[in-house]
């Protein structure tokens, strides 16, 4: 069997996550929601399911504005791969948060 | 019911408030200076903008307002830096004499190095700054701090494209500030034209303090000015300030009233003879004394009497020299047998040389007033006023005279002033035109008495008390100068 072939399901899900995508906010927002679902759509597109995303509400946990340096909101730390970069905003620009997160748009 | 008297009291007391300016609460700064020329201090729990060129203070000053209430007015702060690190900021507070390490540790003080980095950052549609809100609410809240300073709002302009979102934002975060209830003092960048570079002074209505650092023939000049201050009755003028080792110090003497209950009590001018001259038997206490005359007429002498006798009556003087060296000025006084080595010794007497071309005018203002705050002597000599002409025009000097005189007065200090004066010129010209300001006046020359050559005083004025009006010959001998009291013709040479 060839790795491009279907797999069964419980093998997929083990497959490697290429993307780890951290999604700062500031509470539950108009903004907040519309940038996760912004988020989760350009995924859905461009990175078929080798993509996590990681929802860190600031006000429930404060420190980390300091500690990871977020000053805008919401921003998106793109995780892995490496090197790490940030992007700012509510992500309704696609091709902005393609550039930003560095993703060849799929065809 | 209230009594006739009690409601003629409220009556009074109501009108007297409502003529006063309402004052708004003020946090002190403690910087030295400032709380005077702000009438108490920043505006308590609003924003105050600090404003100016590159190297003019302003992180000095905010740093200086922060440690201070944390130290001295039991107010912790946060100070917020888009720019220096925490370690450059810690050094320049060690630098100031204040003991971080400690401040931090007793949860006085908290510092937040903020990095705003451009090419980071790709804007993908709206955005806030809340993330800077929450890091900054947390410092706050963390401490309990009272006091803030974000050191400067404009390097967010340099991390973020958006300018209305940015501009938005910062009106909030003022807003928001405010609501906190901290006093707040944020920094910006001087602006072509404009008070900062990014328009800051839009959004603080309250405050805004706009410092100068010039080079004006090679000299430094240091100066505060408080553009605006809502509430308060301030001073429009430019303060000369100076950054020293133990902080900023403002000079808070500029366009004073002169409120102040003229003294009664007399000094010895240290010369019998010359007492006897003055109708109150010496001059006043707070008084201003001018001696004038061309060179080797006897007043730096007669300066060093005032001082001798201050020393013996147990008060502190300061000499200002700006001519001699003190070794020169001790040795003349002591060939006419005044003994200024031991009054030195004892801490009676303190020196302040300083050549003229060392700094500039607004400087020699301010230094010689921060001497004058930490010594505290009761008489002050200023040997020459002349000098001072090298250093600016017969007006600039004239104001620091003017000022440091007014400061004097107010500080129960007795001020002498010696003028060099050219021998031809008449007793009307004196080069700094302060005659009209002091308050005796002695004016001092070489004569020619009976066909020989000598020296003469006479009192000009003496405001407050009767005085001689006869030119008398002086004398300077190895028991000092004295004043012959048998009227001479006087032949001026």
């Amino acid at each position: 069997m060839s790795p491009t072939q279907k797999l069964p399901v419980k093998k997929r899900a083990l497959q490697p996550v290429e993307y780890i995508l951290c999604l700062y906010v500031a509470g539950e927002t108009a903004r907040s929601a519309s940038a996760h679902a912004n988020l989760k759509t350009i995924c859905d597109q461009h990175l078929g399911s080798r993509y996590r995303i990681k929802v860190i509400d600031l006000l429930k946990n404060p420190k980390l504005a300091r500690d990871h340096q977020i000053l805008a909101l919401p921003t998106l730390v793109r995780q892995l791969p490496s090197p790490v970069r940030k992007i700012i905003g509510d992500l309704s620009n696609t091709e902005r948060v393609l550039v930003g997160l560095d993703i060849r748009p799929a065809k | 019911m209230l009594t006739k008297k009690a409601a003629r009291q409220r009556r009074v007391g109501k009108a007297a408030r409502g003529r006063a300016h309402p004052q708004l609460p003020k946090a002190a700064t403690g910087i030295q200076g400032l709380d005077e020329v702000t009438g108490g201090g920043l505006p308590k729990g609003r924003p105050t903008l600090v404003c100016g060129g590159p190297g003019c203070g302003k992180t000095t000053l905010a740093m200086e307002f922060l440690v201070r209430g944390a130290r001295d007015f039991d107010e912790p702060g946060v100070f917020m830096s888009f720019e220096e690190t925490a370690e450059d900021l810690a050094l320049n507070i060690a630098s100031m004499g204040f003991d971080l390490k400690a401040l931090v540790k007793r949860k006085s003080l908290l510092i937040d190095h903020v990095r705003v980095v451009r090419s980071e950052i790709e804007e993908t549609g709206e955005f806030d700054l809340e993330g800077l809100f929450i890091r900054l609410g947390l410092a706050i809240d963390t401490i309990g701090a009272k006091r803030v300073v974000l050191d400067t709002l404009e390097a967010l302009f340099a991390g973020f494209s958006n300018t209305g979102i940015l501009r938005a934002e910062i009106r909030r975060l003022f807003d928001w500030l405010s609501q906190k209830g901290v006093t707040a003092v944020i920094t910006g960048e001087r602006g072509e034209g404009a008070l900062t570079r990014q328009g800051l002074e839009e959004y603080v209505s309250d405050c805004v303090i706009l410092l100068d650092h010039r080079v004006v023939n090679q000299l430094t000049s240091r100066r505060l000015r408080i553009v605006k201050y809502r509430g308060t009755v301030h001073g429009t003028d430019e303060y000369p300030f100076l950054i020293r080792e133990n902080g900023i110090s403002v000079i808070p003497i500029t366009s004073l009233t002169l409120n102040h209950n003229a003294s009664t009590e007399v000094v010895s001018s240290g010369v019998p003879t010359l007492d006897q001259m003055l109708g109150a038997g010496g001059f006043y206490r707070s008084s201003t004394i001018l001696i004038s005359g061309s060179a080797g007429t006897g007043k730096s002498s007669i300066a060093g009497h005032f001082v001798a006798e201050a020393g013996r009556r147990g008060e502190r003087s300061l000499y200002v020299a700006l001519e001699e060296s003190q070794s020169d000025i001790v040795r003349n006084m002591k060939s006419i047998g005044v003994q200024l080595a031991p009054l030195i010794a004892k801490g009676s007497l303190r020196f302040m040389v300083s050549r003229p071309t060392a700094y500039g005018l607004e400087m020699h203002l301010a230094s010689i007033h921060q001497e004058i705050v930490e010594y505290r002597p009761r008489v002050v000599v200023l040997d020459s006023v002349t000098t001072l002409l090298s250093m600016g025009t017969t007006l600039e000097v004239s104001s620091i005279i003017v000022r440091l005189a007014d400061f004097a007065k107010m500080s129960g200090i007795t001020m002498v002033f010696t003028a060099l004066v050219e021998p031809r010129a008449t007793y009307e010209t004196t080069t700094v035109n302060i005659s009209s300001l002091v308050d005796t006046w002695l004016a001092l020359s070489n004569a020619e008495l009976n066909g020989i050559r000598g020296r003469t005083l006479s009192i000009i004025k003496a405001r407050g008390m009767g005085h001689s009006n006869q030119t008398h010959e002086l004398v300077m001998s190895k028991k000092g100068v004295e004043i012959k009291h048998d009227a001479v013709s006087r032949k001026k040479t």
